[in-house]
């Protein structure tokens, strides 16, 4: 059993932390019982906003000693429930860690602190002429909440995942032990990589106070191109001749005009064009612009002999911000749209994802269900949302459980996996069981055993 | 035939324009160059006019060759034709000699309706040259419009007045102004891009001596009243502040109005 934080507790805690960077009981705002699904309620009952890695191991150590729970939490724009404090206990809010610490660019790296903002350290490295690949789209995301789930995002096609760019970690273990993991080194032989364990692990092994992240060289030049088409089918019919077709891509996203609606509903913003059922969204970067000109054709060329009906030019500032502003706010305008929904985000190899959306409507019709999609098409990662739209709960769950277990079912069938960036949380824990057996379950869990002896971080998650 | 002329202008296409220390101008070569975005959103306009009226669109730009770029990319979204006014004679003009020889160049054009320009310039920033370019042409005009509908032979507009939005009847021929954020301006096709390639056909290019008046002290740097004498970046503040006690409404309301923004 947890113990119940009491005034003892309260007392240590401000021994060392000044009065408004630890809030209790009514100070703390019912927005930390939930993150931005709003799944799972419950409130910490110590919400701690540390300034510094010391500060975070001084609260470990304490919680070690005493068996309280912690939960470490960025902006809490999860959607499984992996920020949300189940027992109680203390939560760690890394939003005052704000600092990017270090621009590298002898090594290319840029060191940060878990709670600086996808959008801020995008906007800073991309100042110095350096990109941070990774794009997800909830831009206000932490960077710590990043690595925590190994986000993905829409450059994923080109660049891969939060993970290929995490060169090194520094973390707090459960008993408030400071360790670093990696390095700036680009190589290494040197035994077990933990920090590769520590991505992606939600927050469960220990937490994250800093980090070394790899950047790249600003691509001068960068394209997208909006391809309408009559239907979905013949929009994702295209996207496994667009992988054949050797074309050096770095997004490639699929949307319907339902989506693209509500998103402008939601933002109040027309999208630069409505007049077709389905859109394929496609970007090329590089720095010769007569080569990604080259590229752009020979696509444009393929997709208008499959069906597209044009091809538009997103090629300036204002543009791409008309067209991946709404990108960015589908799944908010997914969520307005609807009284109550739940997410599938599962991953499934890239030969498969035309036979995975066109299954999405077949269970949309067999169900008796909402399911709007979108995502990433290049990748094989799709944003699959089941919408409640008014239902009674009993039928609710009813449809939604059914809706998950074929999608989840057919997911398994192809090779795919459970989730491919939004993680597993509390909410897809018993899908990762079905997709992974009970082996690889006790071996994550003896793992989580080794740095967690007590069961405190993040509890009830994953696994 | 209901006939518009949009007036482009090529820009800068970053913010990041580094500024000559010697002549303080802006430093145009090698940095990438796009439509002035607030042109597109006159663009977007006045093409759905002309869907909306059976008319013709013809855009209007003043610059080097490189110009013609942003002319075809207007034909690229839907424009008929385009014209470029291109002399040595019309550089360093100021906005005074820019809207006169617009004016030069729209009588070189001949007939037409209506004239929209933009709301004003990301490099230049003056919002003038839309409403000189009517007085030489001696016609009426609105700025600031947010809509408008051609109806027997007038055009209603609705504008912007501060804080107050205002209808009004005026007549054809006229020239107004776009209010910015009016619309979500569409996107160049792949498939214009595939008919018309360097738009050629499409394209005329008008000299010094295509205008009617060839008075030389009228244009460029010549015809210009104003001169500009340096232009420097502003300085960047990036210190941040952070407020957690007491009515943050309040706090927000207070800093507001302390730095003017309110």
């Amino acid at each position: 059993m947890y113990k119940k934080i009491d005034e003892n507790d309260i007392n240590y805690l401000r021994s060392f932390l000044p009065k408004e960077r630890i809030l209790t009981g009514d100070e703390i705002s019912n927005d930390y019982a939930h993150d931005e699904l709003g799944g799972i309620e419950s409130l910490p009952e110590v919400l701690i906003y540390p300034l510094s890695t010391e500060e975070v191991s001084e609260i470990m150590r304490y919680a070690y000693e005493h068996d309280i729970p912690v939960v470490a939490r960025g902006s809490g724009t999860d959607l499984v429930g992996a920020a949300v404090a189940l027992h109680g206990g203390i939560m760690i809010c890394t939003k005052m860690m704000d600092h990017i610490l270090e621009l590298d660019e002898n090594n290319l790296t840029v060191t940060v602190e878990p709670g600086v903002l996808l959008m801020d350290l995008q906007a800073y490295v991309e100042e110095h002429d350096f990109l941070y690949p990774p794009d997800p789209g909830e831009k206000s995301a932490t960077i710590g909440g990043n690595i925590s789930t190994n986000a993905g995002g829409m450059r994923a096609v080109k660049y891969g995942v939060t993970r290929d760019y995490v060169r090194g970690l520094t973390v707090v273990l459960p008993d408030g032990r400071i360790e670093q993991f990696g390095s700036k080194c680009v190589k290494s032989s040197s035994g077990y990589d933990l920090k590769d364990l520590i991505i992606g692990s939600e927050g469960t092994l220990c937490i994250i106070t800093e980090a070394i992240l790899k950047i790249v060289p600003l691509p001068e030049q960068s394209v997208s191109m909006l391809l309408p088409f009559p239907s979905m089918e013949k929009a994702i019919e295209v996207v496994p001749e667009l992988i054949r077709s050797k074309a050096s891509l770095t997004a490639i996203e699929y949307m319907s005009l339902d989506t693209i609606l509500s998103a402008e509903q939601f933002l109040g913003k027309k999208f630069p064009d409505t007049n077709f059922e389905a859109y394929i969204l496609l970007t090329f970067d590089g720095n010769d612009l007569s080569q990604i000109e080259k590229e752009y054709t020979k696509v444009a060329d393929l997709c208008l002999s499959m069906g597209a009906i044009d091809g538009y030019f997103v090629d300036t500032e204002e543009r791409k911000k008309s067209v991946w502003s709404a990108r960015g706010a589908f799944l908010e305008a997914i969520n307005a749209s609807t009284d109550e929904m739940d997410e599938c985000d599962v991953v499934v190899p890239k030969s498969r994802i035309s036979d995975f959306i066109k299954y999405t409507h077949e269970v949309s019709k067999e169900v008796g269900i909402r399911i709007p999609s979108f995502g990433h098409a290049g990748d094989g990662n799709l944003h699959i949302y089941i919408c409640r739209d008014s239902r009674p709960e009993e039928e609710w769950k009813d449809k939604l459980n059914k809706a998950f277990d074929l999608l989840y079912a057919r997911a398994r069938e192809y090779g795919g996996q459970v989730s491919g960036e939004h993680g597993i949380g509390y909410a897809k824990k018993e899908y990762l069981k079905k997709q992974l057996g009970e082996d690889q379950i006790e071996l994550m869990r003896n793992i989580k055993k080794v740095f967690d002896p007590k069961n405190l971080l993040n509890p009830d998650k994953v696994i | 035939m209901f006939k518009i002329i949009v007036c482009i202008k090529q820009v800068p296409g970053t913010t990041h324009v580094n500024i000559d220390p010697v002549t303080g101008t802006l430093i145009r070569d090698g940095v990438a160059a796009k439509m002035n975005p607030y042109d597109l959103e006159a663009l977007e306009l006045g093409l759905t006019l002309a869907k909306d009226n059976e008319g013709t669109l013809t855009v209007l730009s003043m610059g080097p060759d490189g110009a013609l770029s942003v002319i075809r990319e207007a034909i690229y979204m839907g424009a008929q034709e385009g014209v470029l006014l291109s002399d040595r004679k019309f550089g360093g003009a100021d906005v005074l000699a820019t809207s006169y020889t617009l004016s030069e160049g729209i009588k070189a054009i001949g007939d037409h309706d209506l004239i929209i320009t933009g709301k004003q310039t990301t490099d230049g920033d003056t919002a003038q040259v839309g409403s000189e370019l009517a007085e030489h042409l001696g016609i009426p005009h609105l700025a600031n419009v947010r809509s408008v509908k051609v109806h027997d032979g007038k055009l209603n507009c609705v504008y912007s007045l501060d804080q107050k939005t205002v209808t009004a009847d005026i007549d054809l021929p006229c020239l107004i102004c776009t209010d910015s954020g009016i619309n979500t301006p569409r996107l160049p096709s792949y498939r214009r891009k595939l008919e018309y390639g360097d738009a050629k056909e499409q394209i005329r290019i008008f000299h010094f001596t295509d205008m009617e008046d060839q008075d030389e002290s009228h244009y460029g740097l010549k015809g210009s009243a104003t001169k500009v004498e340096k232009i420097f970046e502003p300085e960047k503040k990036a210190e941040k502040q952070m407020y957690t006690e007491g009515d943050l409404s309040e706090k927000t309301y207070e800093i507001l109005k302390e730095n003017k923004f309110i």
